[in-house]
C-alpha cells in the first residue's frame, strides 16, 4: 500500500498546502515537519509560478513572493529531499503543466519518485490532456491526481474511473480562496465518483474554518486547506512555524469530532 | 482540427471548471457556423456596420519611394473601432447571444480588442466587463474612457506584470467563477481549443478579401503577405487563405521591443521556446523552469509572451517566417507611413510597415507585397511623442 492510500486508511484526512520557499524554502522545509506534528495526514507542496490561472489573490501573492526570494524547481527538489529524511506522511506537489514540461517531463517525474514525492496536481490538465503526463507518472509510480468540478457533471465517471491516489473534489467556481459559504452539493459530486469507483474524495477551494472542516469531512474523506494556511504564513513570514501548527491541530480536532 | 491540435500544438490545458464551458462554446460554434440565419446576420454587421469589405490600397509613393515592390495595405484601420478585432467580436458576440449569455467578458492590451467587444456588446445589449492590465490603462487611457463610454465596466488588473497575459489570467479567472451567463470573447488566436479556430476562422474574411481584391486589380496573388503578430490573430486573418497558395510567402513581424538580444522583447519565435500557458500548448518567453518572462514592447498589443499555436505550426513547417522589428524600426515606420501616405497606423500594425520598408526594395518592381495594416493609430499618437520626448496631454 502507498503513502496516499494510509493517508485516507481508517480515517478523515486532513492536507495543508502550503507555497513552497514562501517566505524561503528553510521555512517551507520547517512547515512541513511541523504540520505532520499537528496531525496533517497528507501535505501539498505548491511548486511557485509566474501565472497561476487557478489561484486566488493570496496564493497568487505567495507565489510571487517565492519567486522574488529565488525559488525555483531545483531547490525545491532538494528542499524535499532534506524534508523526506524525517517526513513520513506523503507529499504531494501542486503545479501548472508548464513548469513540468518545461523541465521535462521524464526528468521532472524521475525526480520527484527520487526524493519521495508521492502524487503530483496539475490545475490546468484536465482530463483530456493528461496523455501529457500520464505514462511517465506510472513509470515513476507518482500518483496523476485528477480533479472534479461543480461543473464537472456527466464528466464525472470518466475522471473517477481513471482516477488514482485521491480525487480532488473542487468545492466552489473559480479560483482557490477562503469562502465563507460552499453552495456546491459535494456530497452529491462525491456520490457520482463512488458510484464507479472507491477511491478517496477530498474537497478542496474555500475551506478556512473548523466548523466548515468538520462540516465537509461528513460527506468526504479528506479536506484540504490552502489559503487560510498561506495567509498565516504572509502574516508572519519565518515565525509562521507555531501559528500553523496551532492552526493544523485546530482543523484536524474539529475533523476528528466530526 | 476537431481535436484542437495544429500539429503538436494547441489543445486544452484549462481548469476542469471550465471543460464543459468550453466544450458547449464547441458545439454552439459547429452548429451556428452552418446555421443560415447566423452566417447572413453575421455578414449583414461585417458590411453594414462594421464596413466591410475593407479597401485593398495601393501604396503609390511608399512603392516609389522604397523604389522595389509594388505594395498594398490591406486597410483594416477603416473598420468601425479602428481595427480588425471587429471582425471576431462581432462574430464571438453574436454566437454568444445565440448561446443564450447575457454577459460578456474580456482582456484587452492595447485597448483595441476592448472597445470593439464593448461595441458588440452594446448593439447586441449584453453586459460587458473588460479586464486590462494597470500599465496598459495608463499607456492606453484614451481606450478605457471609449470602453466606459460604450457601457462597459474596466477592470484594472494589478496582478504580475499589469500588462496582457496579465489581463488573460484574471479573465480566465473570472470565467471560471462565472459561466452560466458569460462567454469569455478571446481576441486573438490563442488560449484553449475552440479559441484559436473560432478567432481564425472570423478573422479569414481579410485574407478572403485580399485575394478576391488583388486579383481584381493585378490579375494575380501577391508574393508576400505581412502582418504584425502578438497573439496572431490579425496575421492569421491575413495568412489563411494562402497557407495552400505556396508561392505566396507569409511572414510574421512581432515585436523586438528593446532587441531581441535585451529582456526588455516580445518576440515569441525568436527569443521563446515551447511551453503550455494559457490553455496552449505552443512558443512562449519563458525561463529554464518555464516561468513566463516579463516581456517587453512599445506595442500593448503586441506585449505578449506567447503566440497562438497555429502559427507555431507554420513556422516549424517553414510554411509562414517570423521576424522580429525593435520599437526603433516600428516608430520610425509609424512616422514613415503617417507622412508619406498620410495613413496614421497602430504601432502594432507599424510593425510590418517597418518590415516592408526593409524587404520592398530588395524585391523587383513585379512583385507585390500586402501588408496588413491591422488597426489605425490614433490611440498610440500620444505615446509615439512620448517616445519623441514630447509631452502631450491627451
Amino acid at each position: 500500500m502507498n503513502r496516499i492510500n494510509k493517508a485516507f486508511l481508517n480515517k478523515k484526512a486532513f492536507i495543508p498546502f502550503i507555497t513552497a520557499g514562501d517566505p524561503n524554502l528553510e521555512t517551507t522545509e520547517k512547515l512541513i515537519i511541523a504540520m505532520q506534528e499537528s496531525g496533517a495526514d497528507l501535505i501539498e507542496i505548491g511548486i511557485p509560478f509566474s501565472d497561476p490561472i487557478a489561484e486566488g489573490e493570496v496564493i497568487q501573492n505567495a507565489s510571487q513572493r517565492a519567486l522574488s526570494a529565488g525559488c525555483d524547481t531545483d531547490k525545491i527538489f532538494d528542499m524535499v529531499s532534506r524534508v523526506r529524511q524525517c517526513v513520513t506522511v506523503p507529499l504531494v506537489f501542486m503545479t501548472y503543466i508548464n513548469l513540468v514540461y518545461t523541465y521535462g517531463k521524464e526528468r521532472f517525474l524521475k525526480k520527484c519518485k527520487d526524493v519521495g514525492i508521492d502524487g503530483i496536481i496539475i490545475p490546468d490538465l484536465p482530463f483530456e490532456e493528461n496523455k501529457e503526463l500520464i505514462d511517465v507518472c506510472k513509470k515513476y509510480d507518482v500518483n496523476l491526481i485528477s480533479l472534479i468540478a461543480p461543473t464537472s457533471k456527466e464528466r464525472v465517471e470518466m475522471i473517477a474511473k481513471q482516477a488514482n491516489g485521491f480525487v480532488y473534489c473542487v468545492s466552489s467556481l473559480g479560483v482557490t480562496g477562503v469562502r465563507e459559504n460552499i453552495k456546491t452539493d459535494i456530497g452529491q459530486m462525491i456520490k457520482l465518483v463512488k458510484t464507479v469507483s472507491k477511491i478517496p474524495c477530498a474537497v478542496g477551494f474555500g475551506i478556512s474554518t473548523p466548523n466548515q472542516a468538520k462540516k465537509i469531512s461528513e460527506v468526504c474523506d479528506g479536506v484540504i486547506v490552502g489559503s487560510a494556511i498561506v495567509k498565516i504564513i504572509e502574516k508572519y513570514g519565518e515565525n509562521s512555524i507555531e501559528p500553523v501548527k496551532e492552526y493544523v491541530k485546530l482543523m484536524k480536532k474539529a475533523m476528528e469530532q466530526g | 482540427m476537431s481535436n484542437g491540435r495544429y500539429g503538436k500544438y494547441g489543445g486544452k490545458y484549462i481548469p476542469e471548471t471550465l471543460m464543459n464551458a468550453v466544450s458547449e462554446l464547441e458545439n454552439a460554434y459547429e452548429f451556428y457556423k452552418n446555421d443560415e440565419s447566423f452566417v447572413n446576420e453575421l455578414n449583414d454587421l461585417l458590411k453594414n456596420y462594421a464596413g466591410r469589405p475593407s479597401p485593398l490600397y495601393y501604396a503609390k509613393r511608399m512603392s516609389e519611394d522604397l523604389g522595389g515592390a509594388k505594395i498594398y495595405l490591406k486597410r483594416e484601420d477603416l473598420n468601425h473601432t479602428g481595427s480588425h478585432k471587429i471582425n471576431n467580436v462581432l462574430g464571438q458576440v453574436l454566437l454568444a447571444k445565440r448561446m443564450g449569455k447575457t454577459r460578456v467578458i474580456a482582456e484587452t492590451g492595447a485597448g483595441q480588442h476592448g472597445v470593439a467587444t464593448a461595441t458588440a456588446a452594446a448593439l447586441m445589449g449584453l453586459e460587458c466587463e473588460i479586464f486590462m492590465g494597470k500599465e496598459d490603462t495608463k499607456r492606453q487611457a484614451l481606450n478605457v474612457f471609449k470602453m466606459e463610454l460604450l457601457g462597459a465596466k474596466v477592470n484594472v488588473v494589478n496582478s504580475g506584470t499589469q500588462t496582457l497575459k496579465d489581463a488573460v489570467n484574471e479573465t480566465m479567472r473570472e470565467w471560471a467563477t462565472r459561466m452560466d451567463d458569460t462567454h469569455y470573447v478571446l481576441g486573438s488566436v490563442m488560449g484553449p481549443h475552440p479559441f484559436p479556430m473560432i478567432v481564425r476562422d472570423f478573422q479569414s474574411v481579410i485574407g478572403k478579401e485580399i485575394k478576391q481584391q488583388l486579383i481584381e486589380k493585378e490579375g494575380r496573388l501577391p508574393d508576400m503577405v505581412l502582418a504584425c503578430v502578438g497573439g496572431g490573430s490579425n496575421a492569421i486573418g491575413a495568412f489563411y487563405d494562402f497557407i495552400d497558395e505556396k508561392t505566396v510567402e507569409l511572414i510574421g513581424c512581432e515585436a523586438a521591443g528593446e532587441g531581441v538580444k535585451t529582456q526588455r522583447t516580445a518576440a515569441t519565435m525568436s527569443t521563446g521556446s515551447v511551453g503550455i500557458f494559457h490553455g496552449m500548448k505552443s512558443y512562449f518567453c519563458q525561463n529554464e523552469y518555464g516561468q513566463i518572462a516579463p516581456v517587453y514592447s512599445i506595442s500593448a498589443g503586441l506585449d505578449y509572451p506567447g503566440i497562438g499555436p497555429e502559427h507555431a505550426m507554420l513556422s516549424d513547417d517553414g510554411r509562414a517566417k517570423y521576424v522580429a522589428i525593435t520599437d526603433d524600426e516600428a516608430v520610425d515606420a509609424f512616422e514613415y507611413l503617417s507622412k508619406i501616405e498620410g495613413i496614421i497606423p497602430a504601432i502594432e500594425s507599424a510593425h510590418a510597415v517597418a518590415y516592408a520598408k526593409k524587404i520592398a526594395q530588395t524585391l523587383e518592381k513585379d512583385k507585390i507585397i500586402v501588408i496588413n495594416l491591422s488597426g489605425r493609430g490614433d490611440k498610440d499618437v500620444a505615446s509615439i511623442a512620448r517616445y519623441r520626448g514630447v509631452e502631450i496631454s491627451e
